[in-house]
């Protein structure tokens, strides 16, 4: 099972000629991923080699879709082509697109955001995330396949490094999928989404959820916890320390006023029932409680 | 970026949002030049970006120019809640019949943008939500569809604006949404929208915030950056490509990725609190390559704060190997040489872990020293930053 991908998913690359999208194309296949061809506009009819893969580029996602059955995206193109990028995927009616790019403008992922919901076809993932791993199904986008494995745990995280850190310091057990879902204002799938997709998942037992300063996600998603989820839920909290009005790193990490900060997130899980870390290790050690592992 | 009110003024201006004259100030002569010119009253208004000027005495009506001078030199250099206040803008004054509010802002909780809109305008708006929430309307906007003219006439009519100014309130709308999206902003937002006497709608007070990550199409944003209050480490670093945020505190902190990063400012002052509570000193993500000249630029900027006293570089080696980054720190300490001064603690996991920490200990550096665990090694550089 597993979430949102799994075996059967085929991914064709937006902007796999550029660096970025090579590279990680590479990563995606040695970790066995079914890559199936890239997109970049102008470059179509070009067969590329990646380590012995000859994968084909399209013009456009539709002709990309037509000629590989591709059924998911990851999109490395600039912030300055990533709408069109995204715009092009929906319009294509792609069933997942995971965006990796970050700095993409506000208006520009709100814009494909509704743009999708309203087309009502395709699930985004992102933008500025790392996107997702089912171990040993497949990995779409940047995480790195080789420091955990196959388990019970779902896990999901605004943050990329803190989902590798708990993947890695839970790599014993092993995850069914490890959703990064981005740091940004506008994302396209939710902790939300997330979890519900976690409880309706046989093969997840116990779900890590991991959030950071910035918006009312955690809050949001505390609230649903208590009403839907019966798996246990982990938690951790990243920004007790950052001061009002400064963006801590992602575009979406800022506390404004009295609004975002950790603490409030904090609460909010705890009383939904969540035991949440005061530190990542901490959380881990949760988990393994809860795990008897 | 927050704007200051001159500039959110002039950014009004060039999208035909209707404004009154109005010009910045950095001394009192020029507070005078300005109202002179203007003729007529005028009111001085201390430009900080901070709610509550008024009451702070950051406002004053002045009868002409002479008193423009004198109003401007009493507001020039006061402390309004931490900020001080080094320019003025001088604006027209008006005759005031009514007072509206009218805001248009990205809906993170919704994934959409907002209107919102209210005939009590003049006030705090968040006190008007709290205490009249009737009085407030809401109104999601599609970021597909914008604003169009009849959908500015519903929205108008729903925050129940007088039918004299209501053509009027819905165009200024119309033209706010266009400026709202033309400039990559998060917010726009006028407090208050008046009406003169003589029955004009003016945006007398404006706060806007735009899209940083908007850079690339808005050229014309790099010039409203208010460098003053740039903290000179943190200018460095954004020379350097570095994402650098300075505080109060002792540790000097670097790590890769924001999430991870901010993990490790509030495990350092978790742990600092049992040494006389160390805190750290500032956020700095070097990123998922951290390469030896990142590592390098990031070491001599941290080593630039004097308020540091021991610094923790916390990695996780996801995409980046530990070796590659355990190579960095060898080579950046090379690099800087006699100017590294403090005790350094490094924690590195994740890929090619044990090969990275052989670098290390092979290199045998007198200020590094390594530990296993994030928590660890977090109590560590608090308790080398008390000593």
């Amino acid at each position: 099972m597993a979430i949102f991908i799994n075996s059967a998913s085929k991914v064709i690359v937006q902007g796999m000629t550029g660096s970025e999208g090579t590279k990680h194309t590479r990563r995606m296949l040695a970790s066995g991923t079914a890559v199936v061809g890239g997109v970049t506009p102008g470059k179509g009819g070009q067969i590329v080699d990646i380590d012995g893969h000859q994968l084909p580029v399209f013009n456009t996602v539709a002709e990309a879709m037509a000629a590989t059955g591709a059924n998911t995206s990851v999109v490395f193109v600039p912030p300055k082509f990533a709408k069109a990028a995204v715009i092009d995927a929906v319009d294509a009616a792609m069933p997942l697109v995971v965006v990796i790019t970050e700095g993409i403008p506000v208006h520009d992922s709100a814009f494909f955001y509704t743009y999708a919901k309203e087309k009502g076809s395709t699930q985004i993932i992102g933008p500025n995330c790392p996107g997702l791993i089912s171990p040993g199904k497949s990995n779409v986008g940047i995480i790195p396949a080789n420091i955990t494995q196959a388990g019970p745990i779902g896990l999901v995280s605004k943050s990329g490094t803190l989902t590798y850190q708990m993947m890695y310091e839970l790599r014993d057990i092993g995850f069914s999928t490890a959703v990064g879902i981005g740091g940004d204002p506008v994302i396209g799938t939710t902790h939300i989404d997330c979890l519900r997709a976690f409880q309706d998942d046989p093969e997840t037992t116990a779900i890590v959820m991991i959030g950071e300063i910035g918006g009312d996600a955690e809050e949001r998603a505390a609230a649903f916890i208590a009403e839907y989820v019966t798996k246990p839920v982990v938690g951790y909290v990243a920004g007790f320390t950052a001061p009002e009005g400064k963006t801590m790193g992602h575009a979406g990490a800022i506390v404004s006023g009295s609004s975002g900060t950790a603490v409030a997130k904090k609460d909010a899980l705890e009383a939904a029932g969540v035991k949440v870390g005061q530190t990542p290790s901490e959380t881990a050690r949760y988990m393994r409680a809860i795990l008897g592992r | 970026m927050d704007l200051f009110e001159y500039q959110a003024r002039d950014l009004f201006e060039k999208h035909g949002v209707p404004v009154l004259a109005g010009a910045v100030a950095t001394t009192a002569d020029e507070a005078f030049a300005a109202a002179s010119k203007m003729g007529g009253r005028v009111v001085v208004k201390a430009q900080v970006k901070v709610g509550g000027r008024g009451k702070a005495g950051g406002v004053k009506l002045a009868e002409n120019a002479e008193d423009a001078r004198e109003k401007a030199a009493a507001i020039l250099g006061m402390d309004i809640k931490g900020h001080i206040v080094h320019q003025v803008m001088i604006a027209q004054a008006a005759p005031i019949e009514a007072e509206y509010y009218l805001a248009i802002l990205l809906d993170r909780s919704n994934r959409t943008f907002l209107v919102m809109a209210s005939v009590a305008g003049g006030m705090d708006i968040e006190e008007v939500a709290k205490t009249a929430p009737e009085k407030l309307a809401k109104v999601p906007v599609s970021a597909v569809d914008g604003i169009s003219a009849a959908q500015a006439m519903k929205i108008i009519a729903q925050a129940a604006f007088p039918a004299d100014v209501a053509d009027q309130v819905a165009d200024v709308l119309v033209t706010l949404w266009k400026a709202f999206a033309a400039e990559d902003a998060t917010l726009v937002e006028v407090n208050p929208l008046v009406k003169t006497s003589d029955g004009k709608i003016i945006a007398l007070d404006g706060k806007v915030t735009l899209d940083e990550n908007a850079e690339f199409r808005q050229p014309s944003h790099e010039a409203l950056v208010d460098h003053s209050a740039t903290n000179p480490l943190e200018a460095l670093a954004k020379e350097k490509g570095l994402n650098y945020v300075k505080l109060e505190g002792q540790v000097g902190i670097i790590g890769n990725g924001a999430g991870l990063v901010m993990s490790t400012l509030d495990v350092v002052a978790y742990a600092g609190e049992k040494f006389g509570g160390m805190r750290p000193a500032n956020f700095l993500d070097i990123g998922g390559g951290a390469s030896a000249q990142v590592m390098a630029d990031g070491l001599s900027i941290i080593l630039g704060d004097k308020d540091v006293k021991s610094v923790f570089v916390n990695v996780f080696g996801g995409i980046t190997a530990c070796d590659a980054v355990a190579n960095g720190i060898v080579a950046a300490l090379a690099t800087l040489g006699a100017a590294a001064t403090k005790p350094i603690v490094v924690r590195l996991d994740g890929n090619n872990v044990e090969e990275g920490r052989s670098i290390l200990n092979a290199a045998n550096h007198p200020l590094v020293e390594q530990l296993d665990t994030m928590d660890g090694a977090a109590s560590r550089a608090a308790e080398l930053a008390a000593k």
